[in-house]
């Protein structure tokens, strides 16, 4: 067909020749935590997850915040929390943050933290079969070796089945 | 047309550095200060967020995700706008004035302590394929804009000193602004050459801090304390083209005003605003922008400088709050602040620098370099223009 047009088609070295303008940005940041993640963080290295009370919905917020945003107020009554929870949701990730394809797939799991009413964060899990993962499995921290921690979310290792299971 | 009035204010005051406070802390801050100076629940009764934020300088892309918790907007009907401020109130305005909105609120933050390098982000800003690539600070466009500027208007780096003489005196009497100092011209004149004409004093420190404004429908307005009116709002960006773009005169600033002063129906804006509050965030910008904002006449705003009209007690106040020299540059904030000095002026509450009998203040702010975008708002004690 194309024999009918004049001219030469174009192939993929003739985009190349193009010009294009290579640039990478200089955007460093390094932000401050706030005081209410700071002691979440510093709980954190001590082998401890800390939440935080709402006194007027009485929602236990983990990670904890400085202000309850259903109830807009600020909030200050913490409580320790146990390392053993739930899984609330799971996926299973073959690839990997620039989207490579991994071998052993990556397991991001969202844990409600026993005792703070369904609510938790976004981690990881381990020891574990990704075939056998369920939603409401029960889960029990993995911590790195004190010396190891450097109060960041890391701390915990991944979470991994409880013994005693679903 | 529905009129729009600012029913409360909040503001954390401006700081080099907030190093003990999330970027959410001080939003929620300046936020519980405004629900409290409106006496409004936000929870129940504010019917839009809206916030002015730049994903580079929050460090974070798609910024609005962030945006809810803290200013009261979980589950609300929430915005955010990639532009300063004054837009953002400007967007709060057409809210209320199209019927979505009775009670709206305009945040604005800077948390720009947490960006390590915020010449890299300003450098980002630049076209990527022409003038990036010349390797430039992009400060540098301030010095090629001022130096047009003196050239065109006969102006002199002595004068544009005085701005900042007047600014950070200013800055004395407002427990907000940290950059308060008494200088001389010389001091001026006599720091680091920077971008030649620009010195190190003739421009604005990055500063942290976050901004809250409430806005209401007239029907609320009317029951709530010592609202406010926006009786004009205006806003206008020229070419980004360095080529094309007038660099002696801020054409997109004096758009911006002439739509403002259509809106609330004023014809000669230097009897009928008592106060001002422009950008500042260079030295010659202050007296550039009057000009464009038909304050004063081409030329001469550094005439009524010298004479102290734009000084607290002068004819027409300009910068009462010590403008961003005296307060710091608080980059996408700078209009809400502005708005916020506005606001307890015409109050009456502004303490030691209250300006006697101001009853209408003209705000306006720039978007920064390299950019041509500019907007303008009309607040006064009583409302006002057209319909
Ligand atoms: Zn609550």
């Amino acid at each position: 067909m194309s024999k009918e047009y004049p001219g030469n088609p174009l192939n993929s070295k003739d985009f190349k020749k193009a010009l294009k303008t290579k640039y990478v940005p200089t955007a460093e940041y390094a932000w401050s935590a706030g005081h209410a993640i700071n002691r979440f963080l510093t709980g954190l290295k001590e082998g401890r997850i800390l939440g935080i009370k709402c006194r007027s919905c009485e929602r236990i917020l983990v990670p904890p915040r400085a202000f309850c945003e259903e109830c807009f107020i600020s909030v200050d009554e913490w409580v320790e929390l146990k390392d053993t929870g739930t899984v609330n949701t799971f996926a299973i990730s073959y690839l990997d943050t620039m989207a490579n394809r991994i071998k052993k797939p990556l397991l991001p799991a969202v844990i409600e933290i026993d005792g703070a009413g369904g609510n938790g964060f976004l981690h990881m899990l381990g020891e574990v079969d990704p075939k056998k993962i369920k939603i409401g499995m029960k889960v029990k921290a993995v911590w790195k070796p004190a010396k190891d921690r450097k109060g960041d979310i890391t701390d915990i290792k991944y979470f991994k089945p409880a013994r005693g299971g679903v | 047309m529905e009129k729009v009035a600012i029913i409360g204010v909040g503001f954390t005051g401006a700081r080099p550095d907030s190093p003990e406070l999330s970027y959410k802390e001080l939003m929620y801050e300046a936020a519980v200060k405004a629900y409290e100076d409106s006496n409004v629940d936000p929870r129940k009764e504010i019917g839009s967020f809206i916030g002015a934020s730049e994903d580079f300088w929050d460090g974070v892309s798609i910024f609005d995700e962030y945006l809810p918790d803290q200013i009261g907007g979980a589950l609300r009907p929430v915005c955010s706008i990639c532009n300063e401020g004054l837009h953002a109130l400007a967007t709060g305005v057409m809210h209320i004035r199209a019927g979505i909105a009775d009670i709206v609120a305009v945040e604005a933050h800077s948390k720009v302590s947490d960006v390590v390098n915020p010449e890299g982000i300003m450098h980002f800003a630049l076209d990527p394929i022409l003038d990036r690539t010349l390797d430039y600070n992009a400060h540098v466009m301030a010095g090629l804009e001022m130096n047009r500027y003196l050239h065109e208007a006969c102006v002199t780096k002595e004068e544009c000193a005085e701005v900042v003489v007047k600014n950070r005196a200013n800055a004395l009497l407002n427990p907000y602004a940290p950059y308060g100092a008494k200088l001389c011209i010389d001091d001026v004149l006599d720091s680091t050459p920077t971008y030649e004409p620009l010195s190190e004093l003739d421009t604005s420190n990055l500063v942290d801090g976050a901004c809250v404004i409430v806005l209401a429908s007239e029907k609320v307005a009317r029951n709530k304390r010592a609202p406010v009116w926006i009786n004009g709002v205006g806003w206008c960006n020229d070419t980004p083209n360095v080529g094309l773009r007038d660099w002696g005169y801020p054409r997109y600033v004096r758009l911006a005003a002439e739509q403002a002063y259509a809106d609330a129906g004023i014809t000669n804006p230097y009897d009928e605003i008592d106060i001002a509050e422009v950008d500042d965030s260079y030295s010659y910008k202050e007296l550039q922008h009057l000009e464009a904002l038909r304050l004063v006449d081409t030329g001469e705003a550094a005439g009524f400088l010298c004479e102290g009209a734009f000084d607290i007690n002068g004819e027409l106040p300009v910068n009462a709050s010590g403008g961003s020299l005296g307060m710091g540059n608080l980059l996408d904030t700078n209009g809400l602040v502005k708005t916020f000095e506005a606001v307890e002026q015409l109050r009456g509450m502004a303490g030691q620098r209250q300006v006697k009998e101001a009853e209408s203040a003209l705000v306006q702010s720039w978007r920064g370099v390299p950019t041509t975008s500019g907007a303008v708002m009309i607040l006064g004690n009583e409302p006002s223009g057209g319909d």
